[in-house]
């Protein structure tokens, strides 16, 4: 690692501490940031979404190489974690530590891009079904149920196997696609018992039609269980991507998704462990980072919830 | 509660054909062929177009679902194209192998959730607690693959404890009284169980310390603690039975979960269950073997969900089925 790049690092690390003391300091002011801080993981959770973010962005001044330079195909190929490969190099003697920096791009803007289009579809869904009732409701609840009925998994093979070279983009969309019947489902239950309510009577007294109604009246008063959903989805999709990815199905190679990095580091297990080891680390934690959040803030919306 | 049960089997039914239809369709839509005179295995056009024919796959697309929806209903699943063997046959063998994968994972999952959820709450905001907290949150957040990738590193490479995939040693196996041949399907089942159950055992912790702590609030717990009834008792008995309530929904939850992790874990160990055989046959545009897995996916799947809903009505007398 060169000064520069450890530098860099440093100042990811510091941004990251201070982003979350200030956002604690804010969020001491009210009721709901305290009920947030009042889960130990959740600062923590802050702090590692802010490092990676920071990280992703400022890719090339973290990464000390290039995400696919090969340095020395004979000499560095499988080298362990040293000082000047922190977390060694791959079987293409790339430095995993780069490969990781850049990776992460990859892997949050697709969790995040892909839990944007499940959020959005979920709640458009449960929305209109819970609103209109009848036989809408009926027939998309019953889609929902067809979705649910097989295992995420299982469709994705199926779309993208079929689907050979399918670019990126595409790929985003049909993760995001066959991730949103839990979310609708969430977003039908709670409009069911929003739309009786009397504001809801008022705006429609005033003569606002059933589009203004839900997105202007109703869908505003589900975000807090959209927003914890969407949080805790963002990592099952990483998780999802990285299962594709093993299975030779997600970002296709050379850029590095830390899925593809576990794929690719997993046929040389046994020679060079920290292959795999490091990006299944970096999922882990910005999955345990979103969970604690999106945990964290689920108590946060709701001050009745028994602090646990 | 019988007029109620057979509308859900019925819908149930719905669903499971639904699936079969939608995943027709999506496997006769897609571009590309299953024969295909490709770079690598060159084939004579005449002999594609036989094979078409000889697998019906030149009718037109409404034939074919027609056909294949009359050979379902006469419990024929087909013939596999790649596998040169019944389809049936192919899933028989694979079956009880991820039903062995999914019942260890499962077993674990729920006594070690369970356990560790009370042991958690009971020590609730604790040292004990709060180290497990963030044991659990681990687990509930890796890659499940990863995790088998890692203890087969560990436990299969460098300890060598177990073996590192199959479901049975090649060459011993047979050979083994018949204690020995049991002992080494629990040997090769460890890991992968282990991986899955892990897991599971996470989130099932972290969902039932969840609910203990919400049922010890209650005033009936402080009546039993104020009458003076041992702690041990307050929490195993009288707290415990009722926070049981979400482990029956979370049980229905977990199997696409199961189902899920097992095509990746499957794929770890090279485990010859359901998860690898349909994987691989996507891969193989193999239409019959996908089609039939995804039956069977969705049949767990809804299986799950009903036998929690009945077990759910059955456990707690405050549900009221809609009709009764």
């Amino acid at each position: 690692m060169n000064p520069r790049a450890a530098f860099a690092l440093l100042g990811a690390v510091l941004l990251a501490l201070f982003v979350v003391g200030d956002v604690r300091r804010r969020a001491g002011l009210g009721a709901a940031g305290r009920r947030f801080f009042r889960h130990p993981p959740a600062a923590w959770g802050l702090f590692i979404l802010t490092f990676f973010l920071t990280v992703a962005l400022a890719a090339p001044w973290v990464a000390p190489y290039g995400p696919s330079i090969t340095l020395e195909i004979v000499a560095l190929k499988n080298q362990p974690p040293s000082l000047l490969h922190p977390l060694g190099t791959d079987l293409y003697s790339r430095d995993v530590w780069s490969r990781l920096v850049y990776g992460s791009r990859v892997s949050l803007s697709i969790g995040a891009l892909a839990m944007l289009v499940a959020v959005t579809v979920g709640a458009v869904v449960g929305a209109v079904a819970g609103y209109v009732r009848r036989w809408v409701d009926t027939a998309l609840m019953r889609l929902v149920d067809v979705g649910l009925a097989v295992p995420r998994i299982f469709l994705l093979l199926m779309a993208i196997a079929l689907w050979e070279h399918l670019p990126l983009a595409l790929l985003v969309l049909l993760i995001g696609l066959t991730g949103w019947f839990g979310t609708s489902r969430l977003v039908r239950a709670e409009v069911l018992t929003l739309r009786e309510r009397d504001f809801v009577a008022a705006a429609r007294a005033a003569g606002a039609g059933a589009p203004r109604i839900i997105f202007r009246h109703i869908l505003p008063n589900v975000a807090a269980p959209i927003i914890v959903s969407a949080a805790l989805g963002i990592g099952n999709v990483m998780l999802l991507e990285a299962g594709l990815s093993f299975l030779g199905l997600g970002v296709p190679p050379p850029m590095p998704s830390w899925g593809n990095m576990i794929a690719d580091g997993a046929a040389q297990l046994a020679t060079a462990p920290w292959t795999t080891l490091f990006p299944g680390v970096a999922i882990a934690l910005v999955v345990m980072a979103l969970n604690a959040v999106g945990d964290a803030l689920r108590d946060a919306f709701d001050p009745r919830r028994a602090t646990a | 509660m019988a007029a109620w049960l057979v509308r859900r089997v019925a819908a149930s039914g719905a669903i499971v054909f639904a699936v079969v239809t939608f995943t027709f369709l999506l496997l006769h839509l897609a571009p590309g062929e299953p024969f295909l005179p490709g770079a690598d295995t060159p084939i004579d056009p005449a002999v594609v177009t036989q094979l078409r024919h000889q697998f019906g796959l030149d009718a037109p697309l409404p034939v074919q679902y027609a056909k294949y929806l009359v050979a379902l209903a006469h419990g024929r699943l087909g013939e596999s194209f790649a596998l040169h063997r019944p389809v049936a046959d192919a899933l028989a063998d694979a079956i009880p192998n991820t039903l062995a994968l999914a019942g260890a994972a499962l077993a674990l999952d729920l006594l070690l959730g369970l356990a560790l959820g009370v042991y958690q709450a009971a020590h609730a905001r604790r040292l004990p607690d709060v180290g497990l907290g963030y044991v659990t949150l681990f687990l509930n957040s890796v890659p499940t693959f990863w995790l088998g990738l890692l203890l087969l590193l560990v436990f299969g490479e460098w300890l060598g404890w177990f073996p590192v995939g199959g479901v049975v040693d090649p060459v011993v196996h047979a050979s083994l009284p018949w204690a020995g041949r049991a002992a080494d399907r629990l040997w090769h089942l460890a890991l992968p169980a282990l991986t899955l159950g892990c897991v599971g055992a996470a989130g099932t912790a972290r969902y039932q310390r969840a609910a203990v702590l919400e049922v010890v609030s209650q005033d009936y717990v402080r009546t039993a603690r104020a009458k003076g009834l041992p702690e041990r008792r307050v929490l195993l008995v009288h707290t415990l039975r009722n926070a049981l309530l979400p482990l029956v929904t979370l049980f229905g939850l977990s199997f696409p979960f199961l189902l899920t992790g097992a095509v990746l874990v499957e794929s770890v160990f090279a485990w010859p269950g359901m998860g690898k055989l349909a994987a691989d046959a996507i891969f193989r545009r193999d239409y019959p073997i996908v089609l039939a897995a995804a039956i069977a996916a969705s049949v767990m799947v809804v299986l799950g969900n009903l036998l929690a809903d009945v077990l759910y009505a059955v456990a707690d007398p405050r549900i009221r089925v809609h009709g009764e």
